[in-house]
Order: C-alpha cells, then structure tokens, then sequence
C-alpha cells in the first residue's frame, strides 16, 4: 500500500467528478419550489436611506415579494459580527459599528444591499429589482485611508470617533527606541499593500429552505467551514437555532478566505425563506462577487530597521495603517494585528520589534483575511527592508540575510511567536543553486546590451499557520477555538468513511486525507470515503483556512486512529487469543508478533458489529472520534528568487525564471502541495504586477469587473521550478506545516526586488504596471 | 417565448424559452448540464465553453437563438461512456485542476486548441491560447502541463483510429 500512503504522489480522487462535469456545486441544486433572489444595491458609497418604493416591483410579474432593511430589523435579526476582539494601546475595546443584513436607513459602501426581490425566476427578480425606488440623500465619502483619517474626514459610524477602530501596538517601544540610538545605519522604507480582490471562480451562493412543519432551516452555502457558519447564524443572527439549522458546503469553486464569512446574502436568503415559506436561491453574479466578497490587503505602512556597523539587525520600528472598509467583518480585526504584526521578525533575528497598527473606516467594501491574511504584508514589509537595506549598506542581499537568519530553535521572537524549527539557509541555498544565483551578473551583463533590464529578487518569507492553539488564540481575543474534529469508521466489511471538519473547495482533503488511512490503516484509498461539508453528517469542526487542515485537520484524524487502532489491538487479541501487548500492525493485519498468527482489519470489523465474540464488557461497534488542539502554530518557511526583465522601451516585465524552495516539513502528497504552491505563486505575482482595486474618491469601485481587474491569465505567468527542504514539525504526529498560502506570502516581494533592481529604482508600487515600471524607469513616478 | 431545437451531446433537444436565454443558461437551467459554469459577467473567465459546430465557444455569449439547429457539446459529451477523453485524462494526470470550477471550460478550451494546432503546440501557445480561460487555484503551471501532454495522446489516438 506504499503507493498511495505517505509521500506518494497519487491523482487524485476527486477529479473524475469534476473533469466529467458531474461536480455539485452550490447553483447546480435545485430544489422543489425554488424562488430565486435578487438584491436591490445601493449606488452610492455613503448615503442616508430615505425611502423606499417597492410598490411598482410588487406588481411585475413572478415577483414573491420585496423585503427590504427594516423588516430585518424589525424581525430582530442581529448584526453582523467581528469575532476577534482587539483592544487599543489606551485599554479601549475595538469600535464596532453596527452592520445590518440589509440597511435600514444608512449606505456605507457601493454595492450594500438595501432590498430583496424574491420571485419566481432569476429573470424575473433581476427585472423587479429594477423597479425598486430607493430615494437615497448623498453623504460625503472617505474612499481610502488617507480620507479617512484626515481632519473633518465624513464620519461613517458614530461608535469610532475618527473612524478610527482601534489604535493597537505591539512590543517593547523603549526598547526598540534603545536600539535604534545604538544603530550604525537606520534603513527606512514607506509602502503599500495594495487592495486585493480574491475572486474565487465560483460566485458566492445560497439556497435556503425552511420546512414548517420542522421548524428546521436547511441552507447550501459556499463556505469553508459550514460548523463555523452555522453557529454564527444561530448564536448570534438569532435566525434559527442551532440543532434547527443544517449547513451543507458541497462542492465549493475556490475560497482563498473570502468564503470564510458569513455574508448578509446568505443570511437574508435564510430569513427570506422563511417569510415567504418557499425554497430561495440566490446566486452571485461577478460584480457582486466584487462589490461584497471581503476584500484583502490595504495597508499604508512607514518601517525602519536599525543595524549595527556589521549589518546585523537591532530593531524594528513599523506603523502600519490598515483599511478594513465600510464594516467590521467577522475575523478582519485579527488580520492587520496578530496575523500580521506577530510575524514581522520574519527569517531574523531581531532583538527588538515596536508595530503600530491603526485600523479604519472606509466608504469601502469590508476587506477580511484573503490568502496569506496579514501574513504576506508582513513578508513583503520585511522582504522589501532586507532589499533596501542590502541596497543602502552595499551587502549581497543573500549573505545579508544569512548573516541575520536565526539560526538556533526554538526562537522566541519579541511579537510573540516561538518559532519551533527551521533551517532558513538550506531554503536560500536551495533556491540559490536553482536559480544560479552566481551566474546572475553574466546574465545581467548579457541582456544589458541586447537592451533589457535584467534584475534578481529574493523572498525569505516565514508564516505562521495552523492557527492555535485554542487557549493562545482566546488569549489574544479570538472568539472561537482553533481546534479540529474528526471521526473514523471502520465499516462492517472494513470500508472507512473519514468524517473532517475541514472542508475542501480545491485543497484536494479527499485525497491526502485518505493517503493518511492508507498508511496507517493499510487500506487502498478507493475503500476511504472522506465526507465533509455537511453539519448533519460531521460531528462540529472549525472548517478550513490558514493552511491548517493537514497539520491541524489532519492530526485529528490521526488520533482518531489511533484509537481505532486500540480497539481494534483489544479484539484481535481476544480472537487471536493472544496478549494485547504482542499485537502489532502492519498493512492492515493485526499480527501476533513473532508469530504467523494474524486477522486482517476487515475480519476485526466484522467482529467488532457481529459482537458475537468481544472481550467482556467491550461496547460493539469501530469508529472512534478526536478533537485535536496543537499546541503551537506551524512555521513553514522558504526562498523565493525570480528573475525577469524589464523592457526599458514599454516599462513591461517578462519572467525569466521564479525558483522556490519551501519548507513544509513532511509533504503528504507532492504533487498536491506543489500544486497549491503553484496558485499561491500566481496570486502573489498577480498581486505584484497586475493586482489592484481601485476605488474614486467618491469610492465608486473602477474596478469591478473581469474587465477592469486584471486577473492573472496563462501567458502572464512563468513555469515555476519548485524546490523542497524539510525539516520536520515537532508539534503534530505528521510533522506537517501547511503549504496553501506560502506562495501568495512570498512571491511579491520576489518580483518587486527583482523589479527594482533591474531598473536601479528602489521606489515602486503594486501592481507593477508596464506604466508604473516605465515612469520609474524615466521620471514622473505615478 | 421562441421553442428552440439543437442537439447537445449527440442528443436532439428542444425546450420553450424567453428570447433572452443565453445558452448557457439553457444548458443548466433547461437540460440540467450542470457541467458548464458561469464565473463572471463580461465573457471574460471561459467557465463556460462548450463546442458550437466542432468550435469551442463562450456559452454566454451565444442567444439560443443563435444556436438553433446547431450541434453543441459539453464537457458532459466528451468521455466515450467510462473512457475519459484524452485531455480529460492529462488533467487529471497531472494535477490540472484544483476547486474545478474553470475546468470544464478549459478543458473545452484546450481540445479546439489541440485540434487548431495540431502537433505544434509548444508552452508559449499554451500560455496565449488559454487567454480567454481564467483560473484562480492552479497558476495555470499544470493546466499547461496537461494540454501539451493530451496533445501527445491525442495524437496518438488520432493515428490509432
């Protein structure tokens, strides 16, 4: 069974349902009776509600009805929640302003839902939603940070004075002023991390359905952790209870946290179906996926780092601004802060670190974590210091990072995190050599006088997943547990269905978890059923994000084996009639060590449900259940070195190579991780040289279309050439780390540094457009 | 309301629909080939493709009306019963889809490809035909991958026949 165990890499099980078109996602069901919904929008960044008409709309035709903002206030359904609480430096709790599903009498973003339209078709909704008249009064709109935090900015909510949320800190401020008065050279750099879009391919969706009779809601939704969202609809959207709710995340086209949440949309098609007794669906179109998906990034930031007269690091001094748009949404405060802030000592060994992060109100949609979350500003802040100051002190930017990387675990550094095991430079030296990093000069030389800017960029990222353990992230405000479920059964006939409370929307859970039974359990991978997704089939799970689901996920299906495997030592023993200390496993037969005596695991099943011969006192049946809390984070690490050219002529970049190598620790199924480092790779460059939202001062989104938004296609990309260096994760039996956002943290600081130093410009933002690139090239810097 | 007739899949359908259908949403709406995707608004992401006549085209952009009397098939058309079709296959093989959502679209995409070039595909026309076709989970490294290795097969299932 090696083949498909540990290690192996196997296609994957999946796959036949969605190459042949057979796959289930949220707008392929159907449901008896459905209507379907429509939301009514508000054209403006900020306005006052004043009225509205819905009395024309009521008479189109199929129309079902037309809910509007009030009467989800009225039927006291709760506001949208932010679930991690930040308290600023002055001891105040985070300003939350109020976030109805529906508003009632105050816009704050373009694209916020003032009404539903519930009838018979799509169409139909789509053409009564036009025949809705809200009469809205204008306000002021702050579009961005800087509007809104500059004096007389437009208020947007009367709980954040300032619209200011919280104004938190992190580290020793004395200590790192200290430092910074000893430092023989102070680096000092001013950027922004642009506002992402995340753009799963799949629209986000839903069908509500309510059974009277049951008084029981049962609602497909696009999620990525269905449990998580059943809570939050229940416990504090008061919508149904939560044994009256069942949650169902079938097939889920792509996530990259923006379907972690629980948006408004959602939430009114499980109210509305209620109110008008009848099944309601409502797709998202890609606008609306633009205007309400939570948005990612956006962070105006100052840094300076201090060295010593040898390039070694003394301190680190940040302040961050943090855009986190018109509303709080449910973990956005946690992102610029414990998610960003702690991870700011990066690769090195900084004795002192101070980070200041303000978080703010804008006319904006509400922007949350989006892959890397906080995690990939961090890395390209610290990555674009280590370049600029490579740059300022005259230093190899590879041996200046040597010379700072800690190199002695654990490593606690001064933002709380204890870094368990690495080895930093065996990744750059991976890296390195893949992309013959002293080779480069020729090559530079060479495609000088052919005309090109040829530039070499390096990305020493380090990110901190799993995100737990449970008691740490309640300490730091968290209003969940981080842990993870799973369950075990072993069929009659020796068939095992995994039960997780992951959930997969590409990550392949379906494959990599069953390799796990295939090696333990010794069972080909075609007798394990991974079943997920469905709150009536899976015992409560925390869902998936973060890269967790192996390391934490994962672990929880281990220990649940290895109860399994107990049991499964006791029986064998009593029918093998040996002592429960000799019975050892090995592909899938439970052996009398130093014997030929042996029972295979079906036989042992069969045993366990017959209950005809169990010791005394044994329960019958074989499937086991563990919740797994870790007890660190998980630290995967890596290089990432690219190198492209830059036409001095157009400003346009073109890859020559992109060379990674992560440490993920022990890799489950190689090719399934590569293929996440492949997407987390497209998304960082896409975040690099095409990414970008963009919002006019009156924050009209001008880039809300597929049209505007330039994604990453196939001929904007590189082959990417993808190194391994492992050292193994002591916190968890498998040694995992978590491999699904490490290329979204460190591929942009790669092409940025690379970017500049082609150019010999060191000041450039995101996206690095041919235009960006060309007026940094010659002048007028946009 | 027109009655519209075409055949999908080797199969002749018709179906009473508003003018204003996209084929698109007569495929899922209609016949339940729920296979064919819609992940944008502009004709932009290719979720969509299916072939029209031998060609590979974006479902939204077409009126049923426009294709009444065509021959249309959809990634729900393409295995001969369990044989997947060989680009089927080479996704699979070589890891070229993760939430497939944009999958059948390319898939649809990369079999006109195959077909338009023959055996003179190479990474960069890969890279350029693919313009049309959006995927968020893969970086397009393996979709790459697969087209250029079912063009192989492909090739091979051509001279077999």
């Amino acid at each position: 069974m090696g083949v498909e165990g540990i290690g192996a890499s196997v296609v994957r099980k999946e796959d036949r349902r969605f190459i042949t078109g057979k796959g289930r996602y949220v707008d392929d069901i159907k449901l008896q009776g459905m209507t379907y919904a429509h939301f009514v929008r508000s054209p403006h960044a900020h306005a006052k509600v004043k009225s509205i008409d819905s009395s024309a709309a009521m008479k189109m035709p199929g129309v079902v009805g037309v809910l509007t903002g009030q009467q989800i206030v009225d039927d006291k359904v709760g506001n949208l929640i932010c679930g991690w609480a930040i308290t600023s430096k002055d001891g105040t709790p985070m300003k939350m302003g109020a976030w109805p599903a529906m508003a009632p009498d105050t816009v704050r973003f373009v694209g916020q839902a003032v009404a539903v339209v519930i009838a018979e078709t799509k169409n139909q909704a789509k053409d009564a939603a036009e025949a809705v008249v809200v009469n809205y009064q204008e306000l002021p709109a702050a579009a961005d940070i800087r509007a809104a935090i500059k004096p007389g900015a437009p208020q947007l909510h009367p709980e954040a004075p300032g619209n200011v949320i919280y104004d938190w800190a992190i580290g020793d401020e004395a200590a790192v002023k200290d430092a910074f008065s000893k430092a023989a050279n102070v680096v000092s750099l001013e950027l922004t991390n642009n506002r992402l879009v995340p753009n799963a391919m799949e629209p986000r969706a839903a069908i509500a359905e309510y059974n009277e009779a049951e008084e029981h809601f049962t609602l497909y939704t696009t999620s990525q952790n269905p449990h998580v969202a059943r809570l939050v609809l229940s416990a504090f959207y008061n919508i149904a209870q939560e044994h009256k709710l069942r949650v169902i995340a079938p097939d889920v086209g792509g996530g990259f946290g923006s379907k972690i949440y629980i948006y408004p949309e959602e939430m009114v098609a499980l109210w509305a179906s209620k109110k008008v007794r009848r099944p309601v669906k409502w797709t998202g179109d890609r606008t609306e996926a633009f205007l309400t998906d939570a948005h990612g990034r956006d962070h105006i930031t100052k840094a300076e780092m201090a060295f010593d007269k040898d390039n070694r690091i003394l301190g680190l001094r940040v302040k961050t601004h943090a855009n986190l748009g018109a509303y709080m949404s449910l973990f956005s405060s946690s992102v610029p802060t414990y998610l960003y802030a702690t991870l700011l000592s990066g690769q090195y060994n900084i004795p002192n670190i101070f980070a200041e992060v303000i978080s703010v109100y804008t006319n904006t949609t509400p922007v949350d974590a989006y892959r890397g979350a906080g995690r990939p500003e961090a890395s390209f802040l610290i990555e674009r210091l280590m370049e600029t100051a490579a740059r300022q002190l005259k230093a190899d930017p590879a041996e200046l990072r040597r010379k700072n990387f800690i190199t002695q675990f654990p490593h606690q550094t001064p933002v709380i995190m204890a870094y368990d095991i690495g080895d930093f430079g065996a990744s750059l030296d991976a890296a390195m050599k893949a992309i013959d990093y002293a080779g480069f000069p020729a090559r530079k030389a060479k495609a000088k006088s052919e005309g090109k800017l040829r530039g070499i960029g390096l990305s020493c990222y380090i990110e901190a997943c799993g995100i737990a353990p449970s008691k740490a992230v309640g300490s730091l405000g968290a209003g969940v547990g981080l842990w993870e479920s799973a369950e075990v059964r072993v069929n009659p006939v020796g068939t095992i269905e995994v039960l997780t409370g992951s959930h997969s929307h590409g990550q392949g859970h379906e494959t990599t978890f069953a390799q796990l039974v295939s090696e333990r359990l010794g069972v080909p991978i075609s007798q394990v059923q991974i079943v997920h997704g469905d709150t009536d089939k899976v015992q409560f799970g925390m869902g998936t994000y973060g890269s967790r689901s192996l390391a934490v996920g994962g672990t929880a299906i281990v220990k649940a084996m290895e109860k399994v495997e107990a049991k499964g030592k006791k029986i064998a023993a009593h029918l093998l009639e040996a002592s429960e200390g000799d019975i050892v496993i090995e592909n899938g037969e439970f052996k009398v060590t130093g014997t030929d005596k042996s029972i295979a695991l079906p036989m042992v099943a069969l045993a366990a449900y017959t209950a005809h011969n169990l010791p005394d006192g044994m329960e019958p049946g074989l499937k086991e259940t563990a919740f797994y809390d870790p007890t660190n984070f998980t630290f995967p690490a890596g290089a990432y070195i690219c190198e492209l050219e830059v036409d001095p002529g157009t400003g346009k970049t073109s890859f020559v190579n992109f060379v990674a190598a992560d440490d993920f620790g022990r890799l489950i199924n190689p090719m399934i991780v590569e293929g996440q480092v492949h997407g987390g790779l497209a998304q960082g460059i896409g975040q690099a040289l095409l990414e970008g939202a963009v919002y006019d001062s009156s924050g009209q989104l001008v880039t809300a279309s597929f049209m505007d938004y330039t994604m990453p296609r196939a001929d904007d990309l590189p082959s990417f050439k993808l190194n391994h260096t492992t050292t193994l994760c002591p916190g968890n039996p498998l040694g995992v780390k978590g491999c699904g956002e490490a290329g979204a943290i460190g591929a942009s600081a790669a092409v940025i540094n690379a970017i500049t130093d082609a150019i010999g410009n060191n000041k450039l933002e995101m996206p690095a457009t041919p235009d960006r690139v060309w007026h940094a090239i010659h002048g007028n810097a946009t | 309301m027109s009655t519209v007739k075409l055949t999908v899949n080797g199969k002749a359908v018709s179906a009473d629909v508003e003018d204003r259908t996209l084929l698109v949403h007569l495929l899922r709406d209609h016949l339940n080939l729920t296979g064919t995707h819609i992940g944008c608004d502009t004709s932009q992401c290719g979720a969509c493709v299916v072939h029209i006549d031998g060609r590979a085209v974006k479902s939204c952009t077409v009126l049923v009306g426009q294709a009444n009397g065509a021959n249309v098939t959809t990634i729900e058309g393409i295995a001969k019963g369990d044989e997947l079709h060989p680009m089927q296959a080479a996704f699979r093989d070589n890891h070229g889809l993760q939430c497939g959502y944009c999958t059948p679209g390319m898939i649809m995409s990369a079999i006109d490809i195959v077909h338009r070039h023959g055996g003179k595909l190479d990474e960069e026309t890969v890279r350029h035909e693919l313009e049309g076709n959006i995927c968020r989970c893969t970086g397009y490294h393996n979709i790459v991958k697969s087209v250029l290795d079912a063009a192989g097969r492909m090739k091979v299932a051509q001279a077999a026949e």
